[in-house]
Parts: structure tokens; sequence; C-alpha cells
């Protein structure tokens, strides 16, 4: 009997003789993410019965997984001990898997507070477009030994690698944790957010929609309560059904930009960027840096896209019409050459989800 | 092109004195802080522009010198080592702090900025730059993008690459790379991630922003004496596992708390085996509880003294003593030797028996410091550079440390750098496939492989020359590998 990784080499090499590409799928939870053209004449590579807890010790924060391992049994299994991800991933459906979280490079409301799943990524070991087996970084916090391809691998969108295992740093999960909701222009909410990233408070989240403010504070119980006295604010029931529904996008604003004749925009920009004026309607995170936009289908996509980098950022087309436009914000010359040469170096045949991420490569 | 020719094409653009060519002017360039390592570079050149560094880049490129970049020269793995038939390229006269914007908590700064001057910079508003490397009052931010440096509180704040938003980086080829933004995070590779501690074999930055942290209300440091090492690992594990991530959480050995006790007067306790320093920070409130749980934790763990440092002048002074690691080494010993491996904290212990039975077998005595919280171990290997032999005997001493550590499940540096020093433990640490690709990263940025040549992944042939003499177990790692 084969054991896995045999299968995937098989499948890689099967794929490069036949120049056949290759869609590295887990549970498919983020099947609408990235360029469609990558869907086209591809065959799966399906990681996502490669599963397991390879290791965790709660006193070493350190937890490692093989990528299929879903997102929901990590985050159970650290939660067990008091522990979390710190970067809150989104969990677009309950079957999200390890792997896809982290070539996805998605983080969830906390990212603006505690880091994103780059910032916890320890160490990697993968399957490059070849066939080799490769292990990057490691199981501890501090590694500066060759190049950080296991962060080089977050964010990629499986274009240099098939990801089999994954290290993480975990943190313990705060000891309290208490939302506050304020009534507020947008001006106003900018401001307090801000606020929040300038002083020393325990904020873990923040978030402005339809004239509420919502702040999470998290940490002792005595650091939250002076926190909520400063900063005023009446409590909130439920909270934490709230933030799911910002991160795995279950809340009514993005289910509006996920319907038919809407498009949902990621625009992640400058904090301090004032209010942005495109049609639609929006949702602002992270202090600021992250607005997401609800915004007609044919709105157009170069409008917002020159706003989003005039803010010092870039605009991703989360959902709408992906034929039309490209996903992910163009790259400048320069650093399109240096992706390029990149792909080439880690899948020469180019068999790794081709043109997910740009179509160039 | 030689030296005479170069400098002539650089006296075009540069002014006389930004270009030093005589010996007495090129000797203090020779090495880093790894004095061990010596080499004179052809020329060095001092640019205060990024359009002069792109001219030098362009001359370089086109004639294929090689280039090294430095920053303050504080390195501890030989990165900065100049190369003989090569341009050493001072990025200290960059040294300007282009901005300062409290609103969006950032600061852009040159690469020369030394790294303390990012947070009095930033202190007028209440802020400040965390990675707080112990070399941070000469570092330059340059250099710890470079090596992707840390500090004593990098448990809880990050290392560099937890707290830079954007690079400008100048190619080799002569590209502008503008890597990373002001937003959180930007489209396509990270390459924030790779370039920083890639140790200057990448590209040439020339600007760096910065995240700026509000100052914490309230810090606190306890002091805690154990009579055995063993007892003060587990108290590390005992707090963490409370679900507690102090500031700073700082070991010293006993021959380290006598070395330093001598030197700065700390009130350090020398009948321990062991002292830990663990430091919270936070609301005031929040800090009065965190401080009362470690001490319970502490306690429990068999502390035979605790101390809380009673205010501001008394925290200074308990840090002072481990602040004062490096130097005091130099002042018990003619010379030392710093490692810097990193393990799995569990393995504290018996990597420190290890390395207590190889300093019986070489001779040596080693004092280790101990970033307890992320287990970043610094052995400081005591020798006498004048004695014949000595020398060898600590890089042996070191590089075996290094293999412990690898064995262990660490790795060979955790924040100083593979830099010339560690090249050979790179071969252990790697296999030829995962080297291979570390080669094929470099190429994608400097094909001609000109930018510090030969510095942190050890060529295919070196390796094989290495697994020669070094074969672990009676086998080799990898012999399916064709090597050459």
């Amino acid at each position: 009997m084969k054991i896995f990784p045999d299968h995937f080499i098989d499948t890689i090499n099967a794929a490069t003789e036949n120049k056949q590409p290759l869609r590295i799928r887990g549970s498919g939870s983020k099947d609408f993410y990235g360029n469609p053209q990558a869907l086209q004449h591809s065959s799966v590579l399906d990681t996502s019965t490669w599963q397991g807890i390879v290791d965790y010790e709660p006193s070493e924060l350190v937890i490692t997984a093989r990528s299929g391992t879903p997102l929901a049994e990590i985050e159970k299994l650290l939660h067990n001990h008091s522990q979390m991800l710190a970067f809150e991933p989104p969990h677009f459906h309950a079957s999200a898997t390890l792997g896809g979280c982290v070539a996805a490079g998605l983080s969830g409301p906390r990212r603006a507070y505690t880091g994103a799943v780059r910032d916890y990524v320890l160490g990697t070991k993968l399957l490059d477009g070849q066939g080799n087996i490769l292990s990057f970084g490691g199981r501890v916090m501090k590694n500066v030994a060759g190049y950080d391809v296991s962060r080089l691998m977050t964010g990629a969108m499986g274009t240099l690698g098939v990801l089999l295992e994954i290290s993480l740093k975990v943190l313990p999960r705060p000891a309290t944790e208490r939302t506050l909701c304020f009534q507020a222009s947008t001006p106003e909410a900018m401001a307090i957010m801000r606020r929040c990233t300038a002083e020393p408070l325990p904020v873990s989240a923040t978030c402005f929609h339809d004239s509420q403010l919502y702040i999470r504070l998290s940490g002792a119980e005595s650091a939250v309560q002076t926190a909520h006295a400063r900063l005023g604010g009446d409590k909130i029931n439920d909270d934490d059904h709230f933030w799911e529904s910002i991160r795995n996008h279950t809340h009514s604003f993005f289910q509006e930009g996920k319907s038919s004749g809407k498009s949902l925009w990621r625009l992640s920009i400058k904090p301090t960027t004032p209010p942005l004026s495109l049609p639609g309607k929006q949702l602002i995170e992270w202090g600021g840096a992250l607005r997401w936009l609800v915004t007609d289908k044919d709105a157009d996509a170069a409008v917002i896209r020159i706003h989003a980098a005039d803010a010092g950022g870039h605009a991703t087309l989360f959902h709408g019409n992906k034929t039309a436009v490209p996903v992910f914000h163009p790259l400048s010359p320069a650093l399109l050459k240096i992706h390029q040469r990149l792909k080439q170096q880690f899948d020469p045949a180019g068999i790794l989800n081709p043109q997910r991420l740009y179509t160039e490569f | 092109m030689n030296s005479n020719q170069l400098i002539e094409a650089f006296r075009k653009f540069l002014p006389a004195e930004t270009i030093l060519h005589e010996a007495e002017d090129l000797r203090p360039y020779e090495c880093d802080a790894l004095s061990a390592y010596r080499q004179v570079p052809m020329v060095v050149v001092l640019p205060r522009t990024e359009a002069e560094i792109a001219a030098i880049l362009q001359i370089c490129h086109a004639e294929r010198v090689p280039v090294v970049a430095r920053g303050s020269g504080t390195g501890l793995s030989g990165g900065a080592l100049p190369h003989a038939e090569g341009v050493l390229l001072s990025l200290a006269r960059l040294n300007r702090i282009l901005e300062i914007d409290p609103a969006s908590c950032t600061a852009c700064v040159q690469p020369g900025v030394r790294n303390l001057a990012i947070s009095e910079a930033a202190a007028h508003y209440g802020m400040y730059y965390a990675p707080d490397p112990s070399s941070q009052i000469a570092c330059s931010i340059g250099g710890n993008v470079a090596e992707n440096s840390g500090g004593v509180h990098c448990l809880k704040y990050g290392l560099t690459v937890h707290n830079i938003l954007r690079l400008r980086v100048l190619t080799i080829e002569g590209d502008i790379l503008e890597i990373g933004a002001d937003a959180l995070d930007s489209p396509g590779f990270d390459l924030l991630a790779l370039m920083t501690g890639s140790e200057g074999m990448l590209g040439i930055v020339t600007e760096i922003t910065v995240r700026l942290l509000p100052k914490p209300e309230t810090v606190k440091l306890v002091m805690a004496v154990f009579d055995d090492v063993r007892k003060a690992g587990e108290a590390v594990a005992s707090v963490i596992q409370a679900g507690i991530i102090p500031a700073g959480m700082e070991m010293m050995d006993k021959i380290t708390i006598h070395a330093v006790e001598d030197f700065v007067h700390a009130g350090y306790d020398l009948e321990g085996a062991a002292i830990l320093l663990c430091e919270s920070d936070g609301m005031a409130e929040e800090v009065a509880d965190e401080i009362e749980r470690i001490r319970t934790i502490l306690q429990a763990s068999g502390a035979t003294r605790i101390s809380l440092a009673q205010d501001e002048a008394e925290r200074q002074r308990f840090w002072a003593g481990r602040k004062a690691a490096f130097p005091a080494a130099g002042r018990v010993s003619p010379d030392y030797y710093c490692m810097d491996g990193t393990i799995p904290r569990k393995h504290l212990a018996h990597v420190l028996e290890q390395i207590e039975q190889l300093s019986a077998k070489y001779g040596l005595r080693c004092m280790n410091v101990f970033h307890a919280g992320d287990g970043n171990l610094h052995p400081l290997i005591l020798y006498d550079a004048n004695q014949p032999g000595e020398l060898q005997k600590a890089e042996a001493f070191g590089a075996r440390i290094l293999e412990i550590c690898i064995e262990a499940g660490g790795s060979l540096t955790g924040e100083h750098g593979v830099g010339i020093e560690k090249l050979n433990q790179m071969c252990l640490q790697f296999n030829d496939a995962e080297r291979s690709r570390f080669h094929a990263i470099k190429a994608a940025f400097d094909p001609e492989s000109l930018l510090n040549p030969g510095k942190a992944i050890p060529e295919l042939h070196r390796c094989a020359e290495f697994g020669a003499m070094h074969v672990h177990g009676g086998a080799e790692k990898f012999p399916e590998i064709p090597r050459f």
C-alpha cells in the first residue's frame, strides 16, 4: 500500500509528463477564491484525506498538522487546552482545512492586533513541482537558517508547492472577552478605531458597519474592565456569534456581496485613509486597514483599484465577475518578474495551480 | 575591472571622501562583530542616497564585481565579512528617519538608522519599536532586516519580520522593488518575509517602514533564583502552560550569574544555579494580576528566592546583569565565542547537560544565557585566542552545540544568522534539495550571485566535503543524492 506523499508525488510526476495542470484542493471551501481560469482543464490533487495532528505540546506553543486536517479539529483541540490560532482564520465552510488556510493566507478580525497567519507559520513540509519533499523552518519560535520559505508559501495560493505539513505558533486564549458597541458616524468610528491602536488598550478586533462600531476587548478581567471604562460603549450579548459572522462571512453584509448582481471587494489599505468614496456599502475592520465593499457587479474595477492603490494598498475581487477582472491586484513589472522566476524555480513545468494567483504564471 | 578602474568609475558620481581604498581606511571594515573571520575588501563605498547606491550597483553588475552590504557591523555571524575582490557597501550614511506617523503608528526610515534611534524618536508620541536586540544602541535597522533580529521581548512582540510593513529594495539588476505596503498585507508572494533574514543576499534595502507600538503603561519584573537549572526550565514551561505570555523571560546559568555580578553588581544571588527574569507589561491592573500569578507559579516550581523589582531603578538593575552577559564574558575571558541555537524548550535541561559535558571535554568554560520563552540559547564559549589551538577548540565546541540543537529538533541559528560562520551546519539542517531551492531563490533575485556571495547558504560541494568528514551514526544523511 502506498503512503500518501507517494501518491502525491506520482500525481505530480504524471501531471508533469502530460502537461496536466493540477488544482490543489482541500475541502473546497475556497474554490471561489482566485482566478477562475485555474479551474479550466485542471485535474484535482485532493489533500483533504491527508489529515492528522502530528505534534502538539501546549507548553511549547506549537502545533504541527497535516494540510488536510480540518481547521475546526485543530481549533477544538487548542480550545481544550485554552489556546487558539490567534489570527482567527476564516472558515468559509465547516470543513475548511489547514492547508487551504495557509495557502490562501487569509486572517480574521484579530489580525490587526495579534498578527496574520504568516506571522504564526513556523515551518512547512511541502512538495514542489518536481515531486521533491522539502522541509523549511521548524517547530521553534526563532529560526533564521536559510530563507523563510515557509512564509513564502503562505498566501502563495498553492502556486509554489503542495503543502503537506505545517507548524504554527499558537497563543493562550484570553481569560475574558467583551464586545462594546457604539453608535457612530464613519469619521467618529475611524477616530475611535485609531485610538484603539495608538493607545495601549487590550483591543482584539474592530468592525464598523451601518453606523455601529464594535470593539472587542480581550485579556485579563481587570484589563478588560478598565478598558471598557475608558472607552465607554455598551456591552453586547452573543458577541462570539457576531465576530464569527464577520470572520466567516455569514453576516448579512457579506451575504449580499455574494449574491448575484453584486460583487464583494476586499480593500487592504493604509489604516488612516479617510472613508473611501466608492459607490456601494462598506464594512470596515482592522482599525481602518481593511475595507470591504459591496457594489454592483458591473462596477468599474479599475476605479476601485486606483482608490486602493492611492490609499497605499490593494484591492481583491472576493466575489463577483472574475472572468472579466483579475482577482488579485496587478503587480508592478519588477515584482512580476521576481514572481515568475520564483514560480519557474519551484514549479518549472507550471503544473501547480497555474493562473490561480496571476494569469501570467 | 581592477580596483583602480573601479575607483575611477565611482569617482564620477561619488565624492572622494565616500570612497575608501587605502589600506588603513579599509582595515576597520575587515570584519563585523565576529572577529574570528577577517577579510579586507577591495574598496569601501559610503553612499548617501538611493541614487548613489543604484549607480554603484549598476557598475558592479556590469563588471561582475561582488557587493557586500554592511550596516553598523554588529553582526555576530560574519554576514558582513567583505569579499576580497568586492565592494563593501556601507549603508551607515543613509541614517535619516524619514517620517514618524503617530496616526498610523508607523515610522519610515533609512537602513542606516540605529534600532534604538527609532524608539527614541517615537518616544515623543508615546510609542516605540518593539524588537530590541542587545546591540540596539549601535545596530542598524537595515542589519536587523537582513538578520531578522529579535531581542529579549520577542516572545510577546515578535521578531523583525513581525514588525515591519514595507521595504524598498534595489536589485543588483537595477530594479526597484516595493515590497509590502502601508497596508497590513500586499498582493502576491510574501516577499517581505523572504527578504527579512536574507542576509543581504537578495537585494539592497533602501527604505523601511516599521510598525510602532504604544508604550505599555506599566512594566514589572520578577527575578527568581533556582538551585537547579532543570527546575528553572520547568518553571518557564509552567508559566506558559498557565496561559501567560510574559513580555520577556530570560535565564542565566551559574557561571553567567557570577561573571555578570562581578561586573555590574545587579544584586544576583551567587548561590543560585539559575536565575530567571520574568517581565510583565500592559495596563496597571493586568500587570498586577499577572505578576501575582507568575510569582505563585515560580514558587510552586521551587524557586529559592523571588524578588519583585520595587521601582524602575531596580528593574533596570536586574536587567543590567542580563544585558551585560556578553561584555561580562569579555571581562572574565580574553575571547568568547557566542552561539545562537534554538531548541524546543522541553529539551533545555538535556541540552545544557550535554554542553556541560562538552565543556569538560574541550577544557573550555561556557556561559549560558537563554531567551527562555522562545527557546533561543546563547552559549558563550570562553577561550583565549593567544593560546595555540584554543580558537579551533572553541569552534569545534560551538559546532557541536549547534548540532545538538539541530538533533533536538531546533535550529542552528535563532537570530544571529548563518553568515560565514555556520555554513557547515547548514549542511546538517537542510538536505541538497532544500539547499538547491535556497540557491534558486537567490538566483531569482540575483542571477549572477553578486550580492554577498558565499554567505548563508553553502554550495553543494562544500556540504559534500563536510559530509565526508562528518558522518552521523555511521550513515550518510541522504545516501541517494548525488554529491559533487
